[in-house]
């Protein structure tokens, strides 16, 4: 899929020949993301859809409580120090961002007046700056009106590195933001920027109130009283919080949408764990949503009996994989294992890689043990779709992985287990401790097991497994095995920062106390410079095409057996309508628009 | 007796400071750390999780790290969590009442059952009652209570549809509503921590009973006319109480510190189930407040029973 071909599509999109929602999944397919095909789509001038929203209440109000429920619930409520989805979710109920992402990757402005575009003259040629345009008359909970000093101030609290902002990666690559009056802002980038949407939008870009929290800025943010009584923009004001039980918040009178909320009272209540949460709400209807329901297919079919209430899933971004390490964990050189200087024995031959990802069962593995939870996958993102690239296919075939070995002279010894020279066909395969990995691992043990290659596994206490503590040689981050398995999450809508994993100064070593990137430690300069040629190409249709030639790059050479491609699963109750949920932005993104029918 | 008790005091603080040792100790060594969530996402620079690790102290050596916590707690700062970044005191102090509730309650329901039973087992040994009774118990203290919740879940609120089966601290509900609906949701959990309770502490009062009711001047009593009521009540339960007392004094730590795991099958937002959240994600802080001031009621309640007993029963005294 070159740049010519995406050219094509988005001109058979523009016809009405291909819907904008299958170009999106299309691209989605190809490894990008749908904020960015929307992004092509908008830069091509391609109309935006109208999202058709059913919402059917006609005033504000009067739909009684919204109980939700979070098995992992939020422990802050301040969203740039959230340390997972479950604090931004928790955060979103009070806080509204500029923009948020619908399912399809299109920006739908909340505190905005209107999405900048180049037609409209708001995001620069040159790639340096963007206009937003605010909305005007939004007050925050608490009477007083919502500026353009407001998000000067957001950036200057998230980006200094004393505030600790886990959202910080959004914010320092702007140089300044330019007031132009007291709605308009003009963010201004450090360096030209093709992917505009990433602060003040989604996940990562709900605005605090500069007026509470500028006392607050830098060492002393911790004490900020507003860190456990959020006072924002959003649908809900706060009534409650007891970090890791429940956050109550009641209607906001005074919220900038008309109609809007339909409930009087939100219940967000946490703890237990997801099998008894799909439970409250799609058997007992004791609630009427319930967040990341991590459930065998089986048990919700189960529950669904009843009719009272469903599992419903929305792609998004996240990949379980396989990576395949291009050094040697068993040799240390200079007091380091999986050191760049010792190369993989084995698995820097690429007959040995290719044959490992033919011996991945993701049909069985999807069918057995994630169900609806996951689709297959033959890309590092990808989605089945007509516009695969027919060069990467996930197969599962035995005989040819057997065919590739002896080609590559690795042959089999007298103990069934395949050698060349004095090099045995012998990995170590660990992962965290979660049954559906353990299951994972046993059935592409058994496959490996008949072509000759023999799999020891081994699993870590997710703790210890994902855990920053260099000194540990189980972390993720050391790979002190051959293979290894995780889900990388891809929380961010522009591919870029995904996609650096791959590059060679992210190379993960004991220098940089195991904080790089790039676990695989896999060096191309072909793919360096390509995603060095992505940073800077403001059109987006050839940033696409860069990017999906770096995904090439990775899964054609097998660096990464991408296993399958997550779905969100929620439960919901058949009385709640309008719970659309975004795989690009928070579960409670879009929860202005929820009603009880 | 005062210098009795001003002595096991002074050996109770040498006791208390080596578990705080221990325990924080145990915990650094312990792998993992509070910001595992942001590591595993791309989107947060490294230098974020080492900024955090180097504000909030994690990189110091150990004994370093000890004292500190050690000379803030005897300010009586307990610092804070790591995750919610709120004062651990004030996480404690949310948590408390409902562990109060359920685990009091509980205990509660426990000796309601165990008194009675317990006693009229005990007095007619090896009856059909007696049997029957001791049939339950053994099944009663043989089941764990995560089976039995989830058995409870499973027929009143799944079968039946009775009883919600999460229970909220904060009911929005006043006046007769709001007993109602607490009533109804604590219905469960306390029947399954109190059932347990009971069957236990039956055994224990039916041999305490037992013990008594063979003795010479139980039969005194009996030979000089007492109705069967004032010799059972006032001579045999009397005196058969007193270990059950020492064993329920003992049993009160645990009220405070919540149960862990029907907390967790009952979404029950006591300190058991702070407790569990707080390990899993490592935040020490919360982890340390809370075991610290379960082994300092251990200490405390361990002398409030021999106190107790010595009170109860004269023969015994304190050197």
């Amino acid at each position: 899929m070159d740049e010519c071909r995406l050219r094509g599509l988005i001109e058979e999109v523009r016809a009405g020949a291909l819907s904008r929602r299958r170009f999106v999944q299309a691209m989605v397919g190809l490894g990008l993301t749908a904020p960015l095909a929307a992004q092509m789509l908008a830069a091509a001038g391609v109309a935006q859809a109208q999202p058709k929203v059913q919402y059917a209440p006609t005033r504000r109000g009067g739909g009684g409580a919204l109980k939700v429920l979070w098995w992992q619930s939020p422990t802050l409520l301040n969203p740039h120090f959230a340390t997972g989805t479950k604090d931004q979710d928790g955060s979103r109920i009070f806080y509204d961002p500029l923009a948020a992402f619908d399912p399809d990757g299109n920006l739908v402005p909340i505190l905005a007046a209107e999405i900048p575009s180049s037609q409209n003259g708001a995001v620069a040629k040159d790639g340096k700056s963007v206009t937003w345009r605010l909305k005007k008359g939004v007050v925050w909970h608490d009477g007083k009106p919502f500026t353009a000093d407001d998000i000067v101030f957001n950036w200057e609290y998230a980006a200094d590195s004393a505030t600790a902002a886990t959202t910080i990666s959004s914010y320092k690559d702007i140089a300044r933001i330019d007031k132009l009056d007291s709605h308009t802002v003009k963010l201004v980038f450090k360096n030209p920027t093709p992917f505009w949407a990433d602060g003040f939008c989604g996940y990562r870009g709900m605005i605090l109130p500069k007026h509470l929290f500028e006392p607050f800025k830098g060492a002393k943010s911790r004490e900020a009283p507003a860190n456990l009584k959020p006072v924002g923009t959003g649908a809900y004001r706060f009534v409650d919080f007891k970090p890791g039980d429940i956050v109550r918040g009641e209607l906001n009178p005074a919220y900038h949408m008309p109609n809007r909320p339909h409930f009087d009272t939100i219940e967000m209540k946490g703890g237990g764990d997801a099998v008894s949460a799909g439970r409250a709400v799609v058997q007992t209807a004791e609630y009427d949503y319930a967040w990341n329901m991590q459930v065998e297919e089986e048990i919700m079919r189960r529950m669904e009996q009843g009719g009272r209430g469903k599992f419903e899933t929305s792609p998004g971004g996240n990949i379980e994989h396989i990576q395949c390490n291009q050094t040697d964990p068993w040799k240390e050189v200079d007091g380091e294992r999986s050191s760049v200087k010792a190369p993989h024995p084995f698995l820097t031959d690429p007959a040995v890689r290719q044959a490992l990802s033919l011996l991945v069962d993701r049909a069985s593995v999807q069918e057995e043990i994630y169900g609806r939870g996951g689709q297959v996958t033959p890309n590092f993102l990808n989605s089945p779709s007509k516009y695969v690239s027919k060069a990467n296919r996930a197969e599962f075939n035995v005989e040819k992985a057997v065919q590739i070995l002896e080609a590559a002279g690795w042959k089999k010894g007298a103990d069934g287990i395949r050698a060349k020279g004095d090099k045995k066909l012998k990995m170590v395969y660990q992962t965290s401790i979660n049954a559906p990995r353990q299951k994972t691992q046993a059935i592409v043990k058994q496959a490996a097991a008949k072509a000759g290659i023999e799999i020891e596994i081994k699993s870590i206490t997710a703790s210890v497994y994902f855990s920053s503590d260099a000194a540990n040689p189980d972390i993720y981050s050391r790979f002190s095995t051959d293979i290894q398995m995780y889900t990388t999450t891809q929380a961010s809508p522009d591919p870029q920062t995904f996609m650096e994993q791959f590059a060679s100064w992210e190379v993960s070593a004991k220098d940089n106390k195991y904080q790089g990137r790039n676990i695989t430690r896999w060096r191309s300069e072909e793919y360096d410079k390509l995603f060095r040629a992505a940073e800077t190409e403001l059109d987006p249709v050839k940033r696409a095409a860069l990017f999906i030639r770096m995904n090439d790059l990775v899964i054609q050479n097998v660096i990464v057996v991408p296993v399958l491609w997550r779905n969100k699963v929620q439960a919901v109750s058949s009385r709640l309508r309008g719970a659309e949920i975004s795989g690009w932005d928070n579960d409670t993104a879009f929860l202005y628009n929820w009603f009880r029918a | 007796m005062s210098r009795y008790v001003v002595r096991r005091l002074l050996i109770a603080v040498p006791v208390i400071f080596g578990i705080s040792l221990v325990l924080f100790t145990i915990l650094a060594l312990a792998p993992g750390d509070p910001f595992e969530e942001l590591a595993t996402n791309p989107n947060v620079p490294p230098e974020v999780r080492m900024n955090l690790r180097a504000k909030f102290g994690l990189d110091d050596p150990l004994p370093v790290r000890y004292t500190r916590w050690l000379t803030s707690m005897l300010r009586g700062d307990w610092g804070f969590s790591f995750v919610s970044r709120v004062n651990v005191d004030t996480l404690i102090v949310q948590r408390l009442p409902t562990s109060l509730f359920v685990l009091g309650s509980a205990q509660l329901l426990g000796l309601l059952i165990a008194l009675p039973i317990g006693t009229y087992s005990a007095l007619r040994p090896y009856s059909v009652f007696d049997q029957v009774t001791t049939t339950f118990a053994f099944i009663g203290f043989s089941l764990p209570t995560f089976f039995t919740g989830l058995v409870f879940i499973l027929v009143f609120s799944l079968w039946l549809d009775w009883l919600p089966f999460i229970y909220r601290a904060d009911i929005s509900a006043a006046g007769w509503r709001w007993w109602w609906e607490h009533a109804r949701q604590a219905a469960m959990p306390v029947a399954v921590l109190g059932l347990f309770q009971g069957a236990t502490l039956t055994r224990f009062v039916r041999s305490a009973v037992l013990d008594v009711v063979r003795l010479d001047y139980v039969n005194t009593a009996r030979a000089k006319g007492l109705s069967e009521r004032a010799t059972v009540v006032k001579h045999v339960v009397r005196n058969a109480l007193i270990p059950v007392v020492t064993l329920v004094a003992l049993q009160i730590p645990g009220i405070f510190t919540g149960a862990v795991i029907t907390e967790q099958i009952f979404r029950i937002p006591g300190i058991g189930s702070l407790l569990i959240s707080s390990i899993l994600a490592n935040d020490t802080p919360v982890i340390m407040a809370i075991t610290f001031v379960f082994s300092c009621l251990v200490v405390i309640f361990n002398l409030v029973a021999d106190l107790l007993y010595g009170w109860l029963d004269p023969r015994i005294a304190y050197r």
